[in-house]
């Protein structure tokens, strides 16, 4: 672990990459430090100067609404001047390569690089390549890792559940091409949650999938029964187009979230959704607007969670 | 070096803020001794208004060098910061930068319409232009150590005195 990309000489965190491998000291340390800025969110002024003059770049390779927005949000509550760069629309259009890219900016004196890519390990390799006192916050690589959402995911249930040492938590859905769910797991198992349940149709779940220490359920009924926590995932249109699933109805059937399968799972369970949602597809609107659903404080939450993170990064 | 009592400390402290409160007074406490005198203050001088706390370290000139503290309690205002009269709580002044912070976020809240600064010992060596309203004492403290309240198991408030390198402020 002393070679962990993503700790520097003295152990703390200079880059956020993906939740594997990090102790469990510091996705604590990040947890606890999102709480004070769930209460900045809530002031009239909702902004405080940690972050003033320092310059974070959005780069986004993919296109994402939210996960942008959400970084932005971040980054302008800790006073930071946010650039926001769709790079799918302009330099790699014309050619230039993703270092060069970086390299221009660096010369702009970025401070903080948020990165989302097609191409899993992208974000690693643009940490590898930028100056010591530039961090990079991976904002999603392919099929590989999306830790600030992992993060908000586990800020959310130990708001719920208050500890994770007695928790059973299932993760439902498109488990194979998601990389919230790998950063989940590992943020999950490393957090200390004893049972940590995965439940799909066999063409949704990665070969070897119990070696991250997860349990295999290929059905709702039996998967669902007295857990603690659903971590839903969203059903990507796209997957749709391939051969792995014969139709959204049928998907629905076997693996929406029905108010009739919650019911499966402990009376006091609550939904999770990384968003965005397909109502009537992996959950149905019953369960996504119920009493049990948290999705809407993740959104909330997601905010302090990243606020937390660029403040630990810059600070390092 | 002889140490003065933190409990006398703290009640000629109370006596000197009596004199100066009314019923839009609030007492707004810095983490963590702050805090501690703060809800003596509140509960002996009878207040009205909630009880406030704060945590200065978003608002520190220190960030970019050390960066960040550990373990960052969250502020809490409980009362409208508009127009209230507020007194600030610290246990030892000295430089002036962590009440520099606090009134900064106080701010954030809303426009107080004053801040008065209590502290139970001012040790000297201000480093910016803020003064005490209400102070216990005052004492000579070697720069290299560090003065700090602590609160023993049954609730009472004492002074410490440690080598500065070997605790964080």
């Amino acid at each position: 672990m002393s070679n962990n990309p993503q700790l520097n000489k003295s152990g703390q965190l200079q880059h956020l990459l993906t939740t594997e491998g990090l102790p469990a000291s510091i996705l604590l340390n990040i947890l606890d430090t999102a709480e004070p800025f769930v209460g900045v969110t809530e002031r009239d002024v909702k902004k405080v100067p940690l972050l003033r003059g320092k310059s974070i770049f959005n780069l986004f390779f993919e296109p994402s609404t939210r996960t942008r927005t959400t970084f932005e949000i971040a980054a302008k509550r800790l006073s930071a001047d946010v650039i926001n760069l769709n790079i799918a629309a302009s330099s790699q259009s014309k050619g230039e390569t993703l270092l060069d890219t970086v390299n221009n900016l660096s010369a702009m004196h970025a401070d903080m690089f948020v990165v989302r890519h097609a191409q899993s390990g992208a974000a690693h390799l643009i940490a590898q390549h930028v100056r010591s006192d530039i961090h990079v916050i991976n904002a999603g690589d392919g099929r590989h890792a999306h830790p600030t959402q992992a993060l908000l995911d586990m800020f959310t249930i130990r708001r719920c559940k208050r500890d994770f040492h007695n928790l059973r938590v299932a993760i439902v859905g498109d488990i194979l091409h998601s990389r919230v769910a790998r950063s989940q797991i590992h943020a999950l198992t490393t957090l200390g949650v004893p049972e940590v349940r995965v439940i799909a149709p066999k063409t949704l779940l990665p070969a070897k999938v119990e070696r991250l220490g997860v349990h295999v359920y290929y059905d709702m009924a039996k998967g669902l029964k007295d857990v603690d926590v659903l971590m839903m995932l969203r059903l990507q249109n796209e997957r749709m187009l391939s051969a792995r699933l014969p139709s959204t109805e049928e998907y629905f059937k076997y693996y929406g979230l029905t108010p009739e399968k919650l019911g499966l799972a402990k009376p006091d369970a609550i939904v999770l959704h990384p968003g965005p949602m397909n109502r009537g597809v992996e959950i149905d609107s019953v369960v996504a607007d119920g009493k049990q659903s948290v999705i809407l404080p993740q959104v909330t939450f997601g905010i302090a969670v990243r606020m937390a993170v660029m403040s630990i990064l810059a600070g390092s | 070096m002889q140490l003065p009592e933190a409990e006398d400390l703290l009640a000629v402290l109370t006596a000197r803020i009596r004199q100066g409160i009314s019923a839009d007074t609030a007492v707004v406490g810095i983490h963590t001794g702050g805090v501690w005198l703060a809800e003596r203050l509140h509960r002996d001088l009878q207040l009205a208004l909630p009880l406030g706390a704060l945590d200065v370290s978003f608002y520190r000139d220190d960030f970019g060098q050390i960066g960040l503290h550990p373990q960052i309690r969250p502020s809490d205002i409980p009362f409208k910061v508009e127009g209230s009269h507020i007194i600030l709580v610290d246990d030892v002044l000295y430089t002036g930068r962590t009440i520099r912070a606090a009134i900064n976020e106080l701010f954030d809240y809303g426009r107080p319409a004053s801040i008065r600064l209590a502290a139970l010992i001012d040790r000297g060596g201000r480093e910016l232009p803020i003064a005490a309203q209400y102070i216990g004492t005052t004492l000579d403290v070697p720069p290299a150590k560090m003065l700090a309240l602590e609160k023993k198991a049954d609730g009472k408030l004492g002074l410490s005195l440690y080598d500065k390198h070997q605790g964080n402020e």
